[in-house]
C-alpha cells in the first residue's frame, strides 16, 4: 500500500477515494440535487433503458454535475419508452419520453444546465394518491 | 468514479449481527451475482444505524430507502424487486407507530428527526473495515491540520473553547485535562482511552469502535501531539471482539498508510496505539483502577491526587477520556470551536449519545443536542413506552445514577442539571421503567450488581453495599420495618462519605434516588405489605372469589400447610398467615376461582 506521507498526500487520497463514497454523500442530501429517475421496467429496459441511465450517470460526474442517478419502475409510457423523469431543485419533475443518448445529451446541456425546457416533454396526465 | 450505481448499506453492529445481519450479507451478495449486478451494485457493512430496535436495518442508496427487521430470506425480494424493479418492498419498510403509515426513508422517521449525530456522525454510513472510507469523510484531516498548522498550546485552546466535557460521565473539561497533562514534565506519557463501558445497558463506546474506529484513533493522535505523547493505550473489554476487530484492522491500515507510526504526514510527530484488555470488571472504568489493571496489577482504584495526568501509566503523566469524547475532537477541530459550543446548553456543549433501553418502543442508540428534554426523548425519538402504558421513570447514569421521574421530564438535559435533579450523566445508558416497575426491585437489581462488582478495597463500599443488598432484599420479601427505611437512609449516607473511589461513593445513588422520588412504594411495602406493580412475588397475595368458587374442596384438600378453611358447597377461604405462596391451590383450581393480588386481605 502506498503511504501518505504528507498532508497534501492525505487531501490527495481524500480527492481519489471520495468517488467511493459520493453516491451516499449525495443521497442524503439529495433534495438540493438534480435527481433523475429513468423508468427501468421491462419496456424501458428494452428500449434501451440502461445504457440511458449509463449515459446519465457518467456523463453528469464527468461534467461536474452532483445529481442522484436512480431507478423507478414502470411510469405507463410505454409508447415513449425510455422515459426519463427529471427533478430540479425547487421545480416540479418533468417526464421526457423517447430518451436516447443524444436526446439525454441535450436534457443535460439544456434543460439541468440552464433550466430550458427541451422537445420531448409527456405532460402529466394523472393524478397520485400519496 | 465507481462503476457503483447503487449501495446497500447494512447494519453490522452487534446487535444485528446477532440477528443474522452475516447472513443477509452473504444472501445480499449471492443474489446479486446471480443476476449480474455485482459490478452495479455494491454492499457495504457499516457500524450501528442506532435503530437496534428495528434490526437489521438495509438502506438502499441513493433513493434512502429505509428498510427495518430485515430477515435473511428477503434478500431475494430486495435484489429482484428493489435493485432490479425499482420498487420498494413496501412490507419491509418501517411503519409509523402513530398513523400507522409506511415511512419509506429515514429522514422522516420520528426516531431520526430529532438526533444531532457528531460523535455518531460515521457510524451506519462507511465501512469501518476500509480506511479510504473514512478518509473520504474527512478522517485525519484534523490530525493534518493540527500538525502542520497548530502549537499544541493552540489546539488544546480550541477544545478548552469548544466547551467539550468529559463523556465518560464525570464531565470533566477535557481541553482543562489535556492541559494539565501536557504541563507535567516527564520524559515520556501516554494517551489512553477508556473503552471499558460497563454501565448495564449502555453500549455507545462499542457502537462508536465499531462503526467509526478511525475517528477515535485520530483524536487519540491529535491527543498525543497536544500533550507531548508518542503512545496510546485504549483498554477495552474482552467481552467486545467485533469492537477489538475492528479497531485492530483500523490500526492496521492507519499504520500501512503512515497515518499512525514514525513521523506522521512528515511533521517528525510519532504515534503509536496499541490495545489492552480488560476483563470486564465495571470499577476498572474508573481511571486509577483502569490504570493499574493495564499494569498488570489488580483493578483497584487509588486516591487521588496525584491524578493520572501528573502520575499515570507506569507513573509517567497520563490523559484518560472516553470513547465518545475522543470521536467528538476531530469534528471540533475541523469545523472549529464556536460551532461545537454553539451546540447545547450554557455549561454542557454539544451532543450526548445516550442508549435507550428498558420498556421503550424505540429501543437503540440516539445523539441528541445537550438540552434537550427527557419527553422529547422518550416520546418523539424513543416512540412513547411499549404496550401505551404509563411512564413511570428513568434510570440514567447506571449503578452510580438515580432515576428521573414524570416531574423531570421538561428538565433540559445537562451535567449538571441531572445532578441536580439526584442523578448523573453517566456514560449515557437510559433505562426507561413504566407502571409494572416495582423500584424498590430496580434499586435491588443495582445493589446486586455493585455488590459483585464491587473490587473490596474499602470496607464501606465492600460491606456496607452488601448489607444495603440485604436490606432491600428483606424489604421485597415484605419482612421490612420502619427502623430498616432509616438504616438504609444512613447507612447509604455513609457509604457515600467514606468510601474510596467513584464506585462506592456513588453505588447508594439508585437507592436514595428511589427513596426520594418514590418513598410512598418503599412505605407500601413496609407498612402495608403491597407491592403495586405485582412485582415482589412475596407481596402477592392468594385469594378466592366467593362468586366463582362452588365449595368442591379440592383446594382444601391440596394445600400442604392447610391455610384453606371453608365447609363444601359454601365458598373458601386463604388465611393469609398460614399461606405459603406456593401456588398450588391456582394450579388445582378447575373454576379460575383463585387469583394473586397486590392487596393484602385481612383474615
Amino acid at each position: 500500500m502506498e503511504k501518505i506521507k504528507t498532508l497534501a498526500d492525505l487531501k490527495r487520497k481524500q480527492e481519489a477515494v471520495k468517488s467511493q463514497v459520493n453516491l451516499r454523500d449525495r443521497a442524503s442530501r439529495a433534495e438540493n440535487l438534480v435527481q433523475i429517475k429513468v423508468a427501468m421496467a421491462t419496456c424501458g429496459i428494452a428500449s434501451g433503458a440502461k445504457e440511458v441511465m449509463e449515459y446519465f450517470v457518467e456523463e453528469l460526474e464527468k461534467r461536474n454535475i452532483e445529481a442522484v442517478v436512480t431507478q423507478t419502475g414502470c411510469m405507463g409510457y410505454c409508447y415513449a419508452e425510455p422515459t426519463v423523469e427529471v427533478k430540479l431543485q425547487d421545480a416540479e419533475p418533468i417526464v421526457f419520453g423517447y430518451v436516447d443518448t443524444k436526446k439525454a445529451n441535450e436534457i443535460i446541456e439544456r434543460y439541468i444546465k440552464t433550466g430550458e425546457l427541451v422537445d420531448g416533454i409527456i405532460p402529466k396526465n394523472y393524478e397520485t394518491i400519496n | 468514479m465507481s462503476k457503483y450505481k447503487m449501495h446497500i448499506l447494512l447494519c453490522g453492529g452487534t446487535g444485528c449481527q446477532s440477528s443474522g445481519s452475516s447472513v443477509i450479507l452473504d444472501n445480499l451478495q449471492k443474489e446479486l451475482l446471480m443476476k449480474g449486478l455485482s459490478d452495479e451494485v455494491q454492499v457495504i457493512r457499516t457500524g450501528c444505524f442506532g435503530f437496534c430496535e428495528k434490526g437489521p436495518i438495509v438502506n438502499v442508496l441513493p433513493d434512502n430507502t429505509f428498510y427495518v427487521e430485515v430477515k435473511p430470506e428477503d434478500a431475494r425480494e430486495i435484489i429482484d424487486e428493489h435493485v432490479i424493479k425499482g420498487r420498494q418492498v413496501k412490507r419491509l419498510l418501517y411503519v409509523d407507530p402513530e398513523n400507522k403509515q409506511h415511512v419509506p426513508d429515514s429522514k422522516h422517521m420520528g426516531f431520526y428527526k430529532k438526533q444531532l449525530r457528531i460523535a455518531l456522525r460515521n457510524c451506519g454510513f462507511i465501512d469501518p473495515e476500509n480506511i479510504d472510507e473514512s478518509i473520504a469523510h474527512d478522517a485525519y484531516m484534523a490530525l493534518g491540520k493540527v500538525l502542520t498548522e497548530m502549537s499544541p498550546t493552540e489546539a488544546i485552546d480550541i477544545i478548552k473553547k469548544s466547551g467539550l466535557r468529559g463523556r465518560g460521565g464525570g464531565g470533566f473539561p477535557t481541553g482543562l485535562k489535556w492541559e494539565i497533562t501536557s504541563q507535567s514534565v516527564s520524559d515520556k506519557k501516554y494517551v489512553v482511552c477508556n473503552a471499558d463501558e460497563g454501565d448495564p445497558g449502555a453500549f455507545m463506546d462499542r457502537s462508536i469502535l465499531e462503526g467509526d474506529p478511525h475517528s477515535v484513533l485520530e483524536a487519540m493522535a491529535i491527543c498525543g501531539y497536544c500533550i507531548g505523547a508518542d503512545e496510546g493505550l485504549i483498554y477495552i473489554r474482552a467481552e467486545y471482539p467485533l469492537a477489538i476487530k475492528r479497531l485492530k484492522i483500523a490500526i492496521k491500515q492507519a499504520e500501512e498508510y503512515g497515518l499512525l507510526g514514525e513521523n506522521i504526514l512528515d511533521t517528525g510527530f510519532n504515534f503509536k496505539i496499541k490495545l489492552r484488555y480488560g476483563a470486564g470488571a465495571f470499577v476498572c472504568g474508573e481511571e486509577t483502577a483502569l490504570i493499574h489493571s493495564m499494569e498488570g496489577k489488580r483493578g483497584e482504584p487509588a486516591n487521588k491526587p496525584p491524578f493520572p495526568s501528573v502520575k499515570g501509566y507506569l507513573d509517567k503523566p497520563t490523559n484518560v477520556n472516553n470513547v465518545e469524547t475522543f470521536a467528538n475532537i476531530p469534528a471540533i477541530i475541523l469545523k472549529g470551536a464556536d460551532w461545537f459550543s454553539s451546540i447545547g446548553t450554557e455549561k454542557s456543549k454539544g451532543t450526548k449519545v445516550f442508549a435507550l433501553a428498558g420498556k421503550i418502543n424505540n429501543v437503540g442508540l440516539i445523539e441528541v443536542p445537550m438540552g434537550i428534554t427527557l419527553r422529547e426523548i422518550i416520546y418523539e425519538i424513543g416512540g412513547g413506552i411499549k404496550g401505551g402504558k404509563k411512564f413511570k421513570a428513568v434510570q440514567t447514569g447506571g449503578p452510580s445514577g438515580g432515576c428521573l421521574t414524570e416531574k423531570h421530564l421538561d428538565t433540559p438535559i445537562d451535567y449538571d442539571n441531572l445532578i441536580q435533579a439526584g442523578s448523573m450523566m453517566g456514560s449515557g445508558g437510559m433505562i426507561v421503567m413504566d407502571e409494572d416497575d416495582c423500584m424498590v426491585s430496580v434499586a435491588k437489581f443495582y445493589l446486586d450488581f455493585i455488590v459483585e462488582e464491587s473490587c473490596g478495597k474499602c470496607a464501606p463500599c465492600r460491606i456496607g453495599n452488601k448489607r444495603l443488598y440485604e436490606i432491600l432484599d428483606k424489604i421485597c420479601d415484605g419482612n421490612g420495618t420502619q427502623e430498616d427505611l432509616e438504616r438504609l437512609k444512613n447507612l447509604s449516607n455513609v457509604i457515600k462519605d467514606t468510601s474510596l473511589c467513584g464506585l462506592g461513593q456513588t453505588s447508594p445513588n439508585p437507592v436514595l434516588s428511589t427513596m426520594t422520588n418514590f418513598w410512598e412504594e418503599y412505605k407500601e411495602h413496609v407498612h402495608d405489605k403491597k407491592c403495586r406493580s405485582g412485582h415482589c412475588k412475596n407481596l402477592l397475595y392468594y385469594v378466592i372469589d366467593p362468586e366463582a368458587c362452588i365449595g368442591c374442596m379440592l383446594c382444601v384438600r391440596n394445600c400442604p400447610v392447610f391455610a384453606i378453611t371453608g365447609e363444601r358447597k359454601q365458598s373458601h377461604f386463604i388465611h393469609q398467615d398460614k399461606c405459603i405462596k406456593c401456588g398450588a391451590c391456582m394450579e388445582k383450581c378447575k373454576f379460575d376461582a383463585i387469583h394473586l393480588t397486590p392487596d393484602y386481605v385481612m383474615a
